[in-house]
């Protein structure tokens, strides 16, 4: 069986977070580099495999994907991994809850906060737009309570078993440690206590050490 | 088996999100109003349902979910899985590219012109029509995408109708209520699985509860 592809750089945490779905499941691939500096993803043939002109891309014989949590189920329900829980009602009905919040909410605040805590000041040379920063570091600390609250009852998102929806914040919070705001989480010990057993998993912390420029 | 419970505002997005894949599924449930305008979201009763503050809340005996998109995907689970392509690793996968791509590119881009055109009128906002107009031309490149997929696809995940179909409904139907609707006419295909998801009768059933003003005409805001 040929490896399956993942087109874009681990730097990107939408792609580190289908890598580590592909690690979980052991499967082989091959991750395709994409160069978002020259513009690749934004041209074929990228743009036949992601229309929107986005990383990841995913290509698993016939079968083209986008849009990195489509591709991590998919990747989940081939290995026949238990990060998902489809066959059980109720806990497959908390995983998309915490999934949802991961995507809508939490992710929403996280890449501003990135891009300018690190992408403008780190790779791109230019000043952070401290406004829009304090702006979402204050979204991000009302999510945070809620967080605090789930967490403190449960030793994860959906439950007592760990589920894609804890996985897939790592990307978000890793990129965080590299900006100056790391410390904003210090409040909340069971949201710290609960990221640093996800990051303490060996398929996350091999994708962590993927995770190393923007390339 | 008790019916499950639905919290909230029919006029809401959201909301239709869910009640549209609960008469889809057929299945029974009870529609629980609450107000808006009362702060009934805010209220401890409901912060114990949802800590976020938000409606829709679904309960489905001990569960409570929210988040819309996630308690559609319980109902169908529960009572219609092939609205999700469960069973199918090709067709569950099509059906999660399309359902992320509207929470993803489309719902980001249809919110601000549905807000400033429907909305900040009746309350007294600003109207941006820099935002707006930046909207449109963005919805149009996003159109051109749609219109390849439904061109060669009979709906988006494929040959079957699906949640990723039911999940673009809500957003599209007040859009659809403001001048910029027209720009639907250029992409024939868009147009025509448009008018065939407002035939359903599941939609047809909805939309009574959406007036195109969200209420406001009529003084009958939640």
């Amino acid at each position: 069986m040929a490896p399956v592809k993942v087109y874009g750089l681990p730097m990107n945490g939408s792609v580190a977070r289908v890598l580590a779905c592909l690690e979980e499941v052991g499967a082989e691939y091959e991750v395709m580099a994409v160069d978002l500096h020259t513009g690749e993803h934004k041209r074929l043939p990228h743009l036949a495999r992601n229309p929107f002109g986005q990383v990841p891309a995913f290509q698993d014989g016939d079968l083209v994907l986008f849009e990195s949590r489509a591709i991590s189920k998919y990747i989940l329900r081939k290995g026949s991994s238990d990060l998902l829980r489809e066959n059980n009602l109720s806990e497959s009905a908390m995983v998309d809850v915490w999934l949802d919040v991961e995507s809508q909410k939490f992710d929403s605040v996280m890449l501003p906060i990135i891009f300018q805590g690190l992408v403008i000041p780190v790779y791109m040379g230019g000043t952070s737009d401290l406004k829009v920063l304090e702006e979402n570091l204050e979204k991000l600390k009302e999510i945070m309570e809620v967080y605090e609250e789930r967490l403190s009852k449960y030793k994860y998102l959906a439950g007592d078993f760990i589920s894609l929806a804890d996985i897939s914040h790592f990307p978000m919070v890793h990129l965080l440690h590299e900006t100056p705001y790391a410390a904003v989480l210090d409040a909340y010990p069971h949201v710290k206590a609960w990221i640093a057993g996800v990051m303490d998993r060996p398929t996350v912390k091999k994708v962590m050490g993927l995770m190393k420029t923007f390339g | 088996m008790a019916p499950m419970k639905v919290y909230g505002w029919a006029v809401s997005p959201w909301m239709a999100r869910v009640l549209v894949c609960l008469e889809e599924a057929g299945a029974e449930y009870e529609f629980v109003p609450m107000s808006r305008n009362g702060g009934d979201h805010r209220l401890p009763e409901h912060l114990a349902r949802n800590p976020f503050g938000e409606i829709p809340v679904l309960e489905d005996g001990d569960l409570t979910l929210y988040q819309s998109r996630a308690i559609a995907r319980h109902i169908l689970r529960k009572c219609k899985p092939e609205f999700l392509g469960a069973g199918s690793l090709k067709e569950s996968a099509m059906v999660d590219v399309w359902v992320d791509v509207d929470a993803h590119q489309l719902e980001p881009v249809l919110k601000p012109i549905v807000f400033n055109c429907i909305i900040n009128p009746f309350v007294g906002r600003d109207v941006d029509q820099g935002l707006v107009d930046e909207s449109v031309e963005k919805l149009k490149k996003l159109l051109e995408v749609y219109e390849a997929r439904l061109s060669s696809n009979k709906y988006l995940a494929g040959d079957f109708v699906s949640f990723a179909d039911l999940t673009h409904f809500s957003f599209m139907r007040y859009f659809m209520a403001t001048e910029h609707a027209v720009v639907l006419d250029v992409y024939p295909h868009v147009k025509a699985w448009w008018e065939a998801l407002l035939a359903r009768p599941s939609v047809k059933k909805v939309i009574a509860g959406m007036p195109p003003d969200f209420g406001f005409g009529s003084g009958n805001i939640p």
